[in-house]
């Protein structure tokens, strides 16, 4: 972690510095809360009642929180498969998440998406995409209606180090700068495209932080482990964007804890290298600020369980929920809700 | 009434949608400064700025999603791409996102777009700028797919589809672009979905798209001056959705069928009609069906070798000629 730049970080000055005691609480609510909700999503998995494929986010949740704390209403989420954590934290309930995975007609699309296309538009949520890359130049294009109408909505495009190698990725680069949009794009390296390490296909040591110099972009790499940072260095992006500065490249140094999906155990990681990253495992340092900062261990406590408490009565509520009746195999095709295409 | 050619009609199509509604904007490569590689959006830039009218980068997908990102958050994007066998560099928008967010979602996510782009032979170009791809998008749920075959049509078509609510695919044709045709004074608006009746007839039916409209209507023309054999011919307009009951309706009267299709043979949208038309129409037949397309071939560069690989109009009459007899 030696090359990080923290440039976010700023002296401690207890906890009422620039963050603040409210929101650090929000960011460790929203790590606790996706972290569980994604444990559990995993031993349903194991119960077999999610069904298909999933791509959990354990690990990586600080930039998921970072970045959702620090987004205003209007803003907007375009996630990748791997987006359950990036749903949760803008506010979408755990049941509609677990109800779609479970592919349940209480789930965000009643089954129709399933886990790799989570969307909540009422949150901001513009779809979660499953071929690498395509959502950047989409978020592009969410940017540009918000620079049309003269919002100061900001679109927010998270996606994986492996996805700096594919052409939109770079297509969307250039684009966003070339039209100033108010557009941030997030890369979430956790250093393994699938079961490949991310050194190996990648002709730069930081796959999008080394990029930013080729569109005129500042290098940014933060510690994404850290919420605080992320959500410093999210602060700073949002308001370039809101200024009509144009679009950040943001690279957070990460780790996925369990494999890449559902059916990866992971055996291509050397040894140790788990280990050392769950030292810095975002909860837990979080968990370890807030005591820093002389928050008392009944408040932790307490957040802790009532996150416990929502993540378990979701499962029971998605148990008990029926499966999506069988007529809307063909329904929401064509915007007159049908798939007729013909007379 | 004015005469008016097939490529000014495109950019009074698109003109006519911008003064109507500002959340109407246009984007794509050399499209605003050049007025569009084919001249096709001169005076755009002019009239509505370069806020509404912008040039890209070559950056195909970069245009294919910027314009789905703004039609799914409010915008009427129509986005230029300049040749259609450049959907090959973009196709995963065209495949995977405009036409499945809103299933996907659950009906959450909109995609109210058009594509507009350059199709089809008969410049010379080669195998890489000639080809004409509308059966590459017509097998895919979710999309819209029209071709218009006269300056009317592209005005009328053009409204239709910037004010869809879906995704729409607007096959224009590069060979059609200085063709002529009478367009009406005034807001032209048309209805995706409906074929028309280019020419009536009473012994057969022939289906044709784009350039291969005005060959068809030549070939009638031949057909029954030379060997007394009166053709209807059924501009098909709209692959998507498809006016099944106008082709239907022919068929039943005619009892014969040909599709005029500029596509290699395989998996050409005539293959579909005449599918239907054996499936609910076969005992109105009085013959089988016959496809008339280019052959299973990229398409050569050479003119005297691109001539022969389209259905002309030589071709039609003959085809239909030696089918009528036998
Ligand atoms: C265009 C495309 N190519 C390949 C894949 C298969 N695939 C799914 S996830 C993935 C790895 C992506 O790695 P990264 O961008 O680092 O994201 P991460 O999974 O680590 O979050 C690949 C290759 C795909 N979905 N789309
Ligand atoms: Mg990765």
């Amino acid at each position: 972690m030696a090359t990080v730049e923290n440039r976010a970080q700023k002296p401690a000055a207890g906890i009422n510095d620039d963050i603040g005691e409210a929101t650090r609480l929000e960011l460790y609510r929203s790590q606790v809360l996706l972290r569980e909700a994604e444990q559990r999503a995993f031993d349903l998995f194991l119960q077999n009642l999610v069904k298909g494929t999933s791509h959990l986010s354990l690990g990586q949740e600080a930039v998921a929180a970072g970045f959702a704390t620090a987004m205003k209403p209007g803003d907007l989420s375009f996630c990748t498969y791997r987006g359950h954590a990036h749903t949760l934290a803008r506010g979408v309930p755990v049941e509609k998440v677990l109800g779609e995975l479970m592919q349940r007609d209480n789930g965000l699309m009643r089954g129709k998406g399933g886990s790799m296309h989570l969307t909540s538009a009422e949150h901001g949520v513009m779809g979660s995409y499953a071929i690498i890359g395509a959502h950047l130049p989409i978020a592009c294009g969410a940017a540009w209606r918000a620079q049309y109408k003269g919002t100061k909505d900001v679109s927010v495009c998270f996606f994986g180090d492996g996805t700096t190698n594919i052409g939109a990725f770079h297509e969307a680069l250039n684009f966003a700068v070339v039209w100033k949009l108010p557009v941030i794009f997030v890369c979430e390296n956790n250093l393994y495209m699938e079961y490949t390490p991310i050194a190996s296909v990648t002709a730069v040591k930081q796959p999008a932080a080394d990029r930013a110099a080729a569109y005129g972009l500042e290098r940014i790499l933060i510690d994404g482990n850290d919420a605080d940072v992320v959500y410093r260095t999210a602060q700073d992006a949002f308001a370039k964007a809101r200024a009509g500065a144009g679009p950040s490249l943001i690279e957070c140094l990460t780790y996925r804890h369990s494999g890449h999906s559902r059916a990866d155990p992971a055996k291509y990681r050397p040894e140790g290298e788990l280990e050392r990253w769950k030292e810095r495992d975002p909860v837990k340092v979080y968990r370890e600020r807030l005591k820093q900062f002389g928050v008392d261990d009944k408040a932790i406590a307490a957040i802790e369980n009532d996150v416990r408490k929502i993540v378990d009565d979701a499962t029971e509520a998605c148990k008990a929920a029926p499966m999506p009746p069988l007529d809307l195999l063909t329904t929401d095709v064509y915007a007159d809700g049908g798939f007729a295409w013909r007379n | 009434m004015a005469e008016l050619t097939y490529r000014d009609a495109v950019a009074r199509g698109i003109a006519q949608e911008m003064e109507r509604d500002e959340d109407v904007v246009f984007l794509g490569e050399d499209v605003a400064d050049a007025g569009g590689v084919f001249k096709a959006t001169v005076g755009l830039l002019e009239k509505f700025g370069p806020i509404r009218v912008r040039d890209t980068p070559i950056s195909e997908q970069a245009i294919m999603g910027a314009a789905m990102g703004a039609a799914m958050t409010g915008l009427k994007p129509i986005a230029e791409i300049m040749f259609s066998d450049f959907f090959a560099v973009c196709f995963d928008y065209i495949a995977n996102e405009f036409p499945k967010s809103r299933y996907m979602s659950n009906g959450q996510l909109k995609c109210p777009l058009v594509v507009r782009t350059g199709n089809g032979a008969g410049s010379r170009f080669g195998a890489q700028h000639s080809q004409s791809v509308e059966n590459w998008c017509m097998m895919i749920p979710g999309l819209k797919v029209v071709a218009p075959s006269n300056p009317r049509d592209v005005i009328g078509l053009m409204a239709a589809a910037v004010r869809d609510p879906d995704p729409v695919i607007f096959f224009e044709h590069k060979s059609l672009y200085a063709t002529k045709g009478e367009v009406p004074d005034g807001e032209i608006v048309d209805t995706l979905g409906t074929a028309a009746i280019a020419r009536p007839g009473k012994d057969a039916t022939i289906l044709a798209l784009a350039l291969m409209v005005p060959r068809a209507l030549a070939a009638a023309e031949k057909l029954k001056a030379e060997h007394g054999i009166d053709c209807e011919v059924v501009d098909v307009r709209s692959l998507v959705p498809l006016d099944t009951q106008t082709i239907l309706g022919s068929v039943a009267r005619t009892h014969r069928l040909f599709t005029v299709e500029e596509n290699p043979r395989l998996c050409g949208w005539g293959a579909e009609i005449v599918s239907i038309v054996a499936d609910e129409a076969f005992y109105d037949l009085d013959g089988p069906p016959v496809r008339i397309t280019t052959p299973h071939i990229p398409l050569p560069a050479a003119d005297i070798l691109e001539d022969i690989a389209l259905p002309t109009v030589d071709r039609i009459v003959d085809r239909v000629k030696r089918s009528m007899n036998s």
